[in-house]
């Protein structure tokens, strides 16, 4: 059986100074290689791996027999945005984990074949305005996944969308968070442009909850509402030190980069970033590897990630690993920060760690420390990305909209929140990754419709 | 776009815009800010909301030269626009019946106090305002902080004007001589955290409005953090009033530090593009 088609990409050297796209995607012969690979399974189960089950092996057959528009149509009946997904879903854990191939380590790559088919079909959007008299006005609060693949539904079907985002631009953390070396902004900028071309109006600078509130939305005649606000602020472990100068959230350091563009601080951006010779990075997701990486890239010395469980568990994508440790970054499991140690001006010189170990207590999974394990890390910079809470400025300032006790806003399974009309998706209902965002988005789109044409 | 509809030179270094927002000024309310960005590539920079006038929907902000970025707002004139503004942010402040409210407000905090004071005049507090400056020219709003004051005392380090000294002489003056029920503070980091010692001994609630450093305002980022009585707050969410006898202000005031020598660095390069060097040697 033939081997995986490996993708191209730019040397460590080239990389590691710019932030310039690392992966070069497949060419049109990777492409047609390896779709052709696929078994095209009668019972295929990569599909069920796909959080918005697409139906992975018809956009393969398409493209084995040469005909990206065709695939790329069938992609987006149930994903608005290949080009983006195909960069930053996590494959492994998704489809290409189902793919009776992986049996043998040897899963299609979809991912690759997702992005290229994306790509090479970018400005020939398929995408086609099915105006059937549904006409009505809706309000999405936040540009991010969810609330991009909302609207993108809404506008298929005739709807008028306005969406409002906080900042000074759209995308959320599509522009925000991923970084251009795995998300070039020129593919955001893309997928947006796209769909303002259908109709989409995009408010930028404008926080719901603040600038407007819900219920001067419904008095601007909007007949449904969607949030997709995401997440909020950072946790932080609760250690002592915590607050030291530049010891930084990982949130915080990626706006000053990807937002506000501080790689070219002073030069054309005005924003400053801080960046040690000796970062520590603490947690083991996609945004620590994405702080890792920016911080070699910003010119950083030694980067070391420290996360508590092994390398195995870390909650980020395979390739994002890979990436990193290629690019220089060390990798120190098994290890928890205990104390921050603060320099003679308050600022950051060492983490104090210990080692632990996994435990399992009636099935359940917890770690303990070792004994006699304390030691300290030399640093300037430590970068926490421990997972973020939900945004509570939206719920806290709405009345009635009920959330949980984590923040999480409350849905039933039409996606409907404690308010009548007011849907909700993403991160800000529990979601956590770009592709589970945009599902949710879809189906909530889905119940607008439905509950538009019911209250009509 | 938002249009610069007048410009005012307060004093030296000091600079007041009304700014045409009317969405913003529509339901602004004292103790709120905003965060502005010029242009493309431009810092986000947060500042108080230091006058809402709703009929004509301006919102004043009033900010003082120290870097790069506001060197360079200040050199727009009147009718020049700011590319975004985003507001109003964080909770407005609660205004309630004190009885006798001390202000203290130093440098551009006097401007920024007096939309708080109007309101908490206006339900029928008795305000006694204290202003701390370097010396007599950097004097400003005086008018107005009068009109939202019952009686009004200043201070200069020189004594140019008022008191000789600073507002914690007469601070400790006034609450010896009268029954002080909350003290309100803006202004640096310093006059606030030795407001809040003195009145901290004598047990007077006091509210100081927080100007950490702060990056996008919408509850994401964690870099307007401090910790108040001993747990993470976050002034763009929590604040931006605290309890400034529950703030740990060396916390605060070192952080503030942070980007300092990055700082210096974009300004010395923007005036070095800005001076003439016509004359200069090559």
């Amino acid at each position: 059986m033939s081997q995986t088609t490996l993708i191209h990409e730019r040397t460590v050297q080239e990389r590691i100074h710019d932030f310039k796209e690392v992966s070069y995607g497949y060419d049109h012969n990777d492409m047609i290689q390896e779709a052709k690979r696929c078994l095209q399974c009668t019972n295929p189960l990569c599909r069920r791996g796909c959080p918005v089950e697409v139906n992975i092996p018809e956009f393969i057959k398409y493209i084995a027999e040469n005909n990206p528009y065709k695939a790329v149509a069938v992609i987006k009946k149930k994903n608005n945005f290949p080009a983006v997904c195909g960069r930053v879903c996590a494959q492994e854990n998704q489809c290409e984990k189902f793919c009776i191939l992986s049996k043998k380590n040897k899963s299609i790559c979809i991912g690759n074949l997702e992005r290229y088919v994306a790509d090479i079909t970018m400005n020939n959007s398929l995408n086609l305005i099915n105006k059937n008299g549904q006409y009505a006005k809706i309000a999405i609060i936040g540009s991010g996944p969810a609330g991009l693949s909302c609207a993108s539904d809404l506008l298929q079907v005739g709807h008028k969308v306005i969406i409002y985002e906080s900042l000074h631009d759209a995308g959320g953390v599509l522009r925000y968070g991923v970084p251009e070396f795995r998300l070039p902004k020129k593919i955001l900028d893309m997928e947006i442009n796209n769909l303002k071309q259908f109709g989409l109006t995009i408010i930028l600078n404008n926080l719901i909850g603040r600038t407007k509130t819900i219920n001067n939305l419904f008095h601007e005649q909007y007949k449904a509402i969607f949030i997709g606000t995401g997440s909020g602020l950072p946790i932080f472990p609760g250690i002592e030190g915590e607050n030291l100068k530049h010891i930084y959230c990982a949130n915080e350091f990626l706006v000053r980069v990807n937002l506000m563009n501080a790689y070219d601080f002073p030069d054309k951006a005005d924003t400053p970033v801080y960046v040690g010779k000796n970062v520590v990075i603490v947690g083991g997701g996609n945004t620590a590897m994405d702080s890792a990486r920016t911080a070699i890239r910003l010119g950083a010395k030694n980067v070391k990630i420290i996360y508590r469980r092994t390398e195995h568990e870390m909650p980020s994508r395979r390739k994002e690993k890979v990436h990193a440790k290629e690019e220089g970054v060390e990798f120190i499991t098994l290890t928890t920060p205990i104390r921050f140690i603060s320099d003679d001006n308050g600022a950051v010189n060492g983490v104090e760690c210990v080692k632990v170990e996994s435990i399992y207590n009636k099935g359940e999974k917890s770690i303990k420390y070792i004994i006699n394990s304390k030691h300290i890390i030399k640093t300037d910079m430590v970068v926490l990305a421990l997972g973020l809470r939900p945004n509570c400025i939206l719920p806290s300032l709405t009345k009635n909209l009920h959330i949980d006790q984590s923040g999480y806003i409350k849905i039933d399974h039409n996606y409907m929140t404690s308010i009548n009309g007011v849907f909700a998706g993403g991160d800000i209902v529990g979601g956590s990754t770009v592709i589970e965002a945009m599902g949710m988005g879809k189906k909530a789109a889905q119940a607008i419709i439905n509950f538009i044409k019911n209250t009509k | 776009m938002y249009k610069i509809f007048n410009k005012i030179i307060l004093c030296d270094k000091i600079i007041s815009y009304d700014i045409y927002a009317p969405d913003i000024a529509q339901i602004a309310q004292a103790g709120q800010f905003i965060i502005i960005r010029l242009k493309q590539y431009s810092e986000r920079i947060p500042l108080t909301i230091a006058g809402i006038n709703k009929k004509h929907g301006l919102i004043k902000i009033i900010f003082q030269i120290i870097g790069k970025s506001t060197m360079e707002l200040a050199s727009l004139s009147k009718g020049a626009y700011i590319k975004d503004i985003l507001g109003p942010l964080g909770n407005p402040t609660n205004i309630i019946k004190h009885g006798t409210i001390v202000a203290i407000a130093g440098g551009i905090g006097v401007a920024e106090i007096i939309p708080v004071l109007k309101e908490f005049k206006k339900i029928g507090n008795t305000i006694i305002s204290i202003v701390g400056v370097r010396n007599k020219s950097l004097i400003i709003c005086e008018t107005e902080l009068r009109k939202v004051s019952h009686s009004i005392l200043f201070t200069t380090n020189d004594g140019t004007y008022g008191h000789k000294g600073f507002v914690t002489d007469v601070l400790k003056e006034t609450l010896a001589q009268n029954k002080i029920d909350m003290v309100y503070t803006v202004g640096p980091l310093l006059m606030m955290k030795a407001v809040s010692e003195i009145t901290k001994k004598q047990n007077i609630p006091t509210l100081v409005s927080m100007n950490t450093i702060m990056l996008d305002g919408t509850g994401m980022c964690g870099s307007c953090r401090l910790t108040v009585d001993q747990s993470i707050k976050f002034v763009c969410t929590d604040g931006p009033e605290f309890n400034a006898h529950s703030i740990n202000w060396d916390e605060v005031i070192s952080r503030l530090k942070i980007f300092n020598n990055l700082e210096k660095i974009a300004n010395d390069r923007f005036k070095f593009h800005k001076e003439c060097k016509c004359h200069k040697q090559h």
